[in-house]
């Protein structure tokens, strides 16, 4: 079986546990989820399943990808993304997964895209402290210091500096499963997931929380 | 109703359940409340200051009492299944949504006028 699945963020609400207390939560839906191309050891040299999810109109997409769904006999899919899988799985082009692959209480990574603030000084992207804003002090939001004199003469390679904050892939790691609707292909998840909602998103089993 | 909030009113109480009070009333609070294996039931007592949400399922409202001298809010999610059911003591006559300045003030200064009801002439 397949350990993950594509999806889509939802948005957050709270939801009342059995002993009644309220947490926050984030709606995902996940799936349904196509297998479009099955990659083995032989040909492709590792053991993976190419998943699509979404639906695609065949006319935005182009000629090769066209015939890449149409060799799968699948529809045209949005999102493309591999997982991989173990030898000898059993998936097959055409195959459909759904969130019925999760249940209740297990742990899962979320991946996604989170949502990008642009060029953000230093203070924002890396919790710098800053200087004091009133008593004269004319240091206000700046890095201040950021190396030494002539030796070494350079500046430490991954210096905290400002830049591009956001807008890159982000995985939040053993998340709790506090409910699955199959029907409609919903993953209730405990937490915050990355991205802005709408935005796709990547379920996987847990690699740590087995507990 | 998008995914998200239907999702969330699964949850509500029924419309009969949802405790029925204003904004002004003075009200008790049965809560449920589990200490270890034991379940008991606490009665907390104040003045409705707020209530958001309206009937959503993430609507909360805010009970204010003065206890020792110190003021006490409490936030209750209004469909909570530890809610055993609000009881309004007194109703009061509010003129705004949220009554935060009655947190600025003290003593006599810091309560509602009572509602009147069924004035007719």
């Amino acid at each position: 079986m397949l350990k993950g699945l594509l999806g889509q963020k939802l948005g957050m609400t709270r939801h009342f546990t059995e002993d009644g207390l309220w947490i926050p939560v984030t709606l995902l839906q996940a799936g349904p989820c196509t297998v479009v191309q099955r990659k083995t050891a032989d040909r492709d040299g590792y053991e993976a399943v190419q998943v699509g999810y979404g639906d695609k109109k065949e006319n935005r997409c182009t000629k090769p990808l066209r015939e890449h769904f149409k060799a799968a006999g699948v529809e045209p899919k949005r999102v493309l993304r591999e997982f991989k899988v173990e030898n000898g799985s059993e998936l097959k082009p055409g195959d459909e997964i759904c969130s019925d692959i999760f249940k209740k209480g297990d742990r899962v990574d979320v991946s996604g895209v989170s949502k990008g603030r642009g060029f953000t000084g230093v203070m924002k992207r890396h919790n710098f402290a800053g200087g004091s804003r009133t008593h004269g002090s004319r240091f206000h939001r700046r890095p201040g210091s950021v190396g030494a004199s002539s030796t070494p003469a350079e500046i430490v390679k991954g210096k905290k500096m400002p830049g591009q904050m956001g807008n890159c892939r982000v995985t939040v790691q053993n998340l709790e499963v506090i409910d699955v609707v199959p029907e409609k292909n919903l993953l209730v998840i405990r937490g915050a997931v990355p991205g802005a909602n709408g935005g796709v998103i990547m379920v996987k089993h847990s690699v740590k929380g087995a507990r | 109703m998008n995914m998200v909030e239907e999702y969330a009113s699964q949850q509500c109480k029924e419309s009969q359940a949802i405790p029925k009070f204003n904004v002004g009333d003075t009200v008790r609070v049965h809560f449920r409340i589990v200490e270890g294996e034991k379940e008991r039931v606490q009665v907390y007592e104040g003045v409705v200051i707020s209530h958001k949400g309206k009937e959503s399922a993430t609507a909360t409202f805010t009970v204010r009492r003065v206890a020792f001298g110190e003021g006490i809010e409490r936030v209750f999610p209004l469909h909570s299944p530890r809610i055993e059911k609000v009881d309004v003591i007194r109703e009061g006559r509010a003129r705004r949504a949220k009554l935060y300045y009655l947190r600025e003030r003290a003593g006599k200064a810091a309560r509602v006028k009572a509602r009147r009801r069924n004035v007719q002439a």
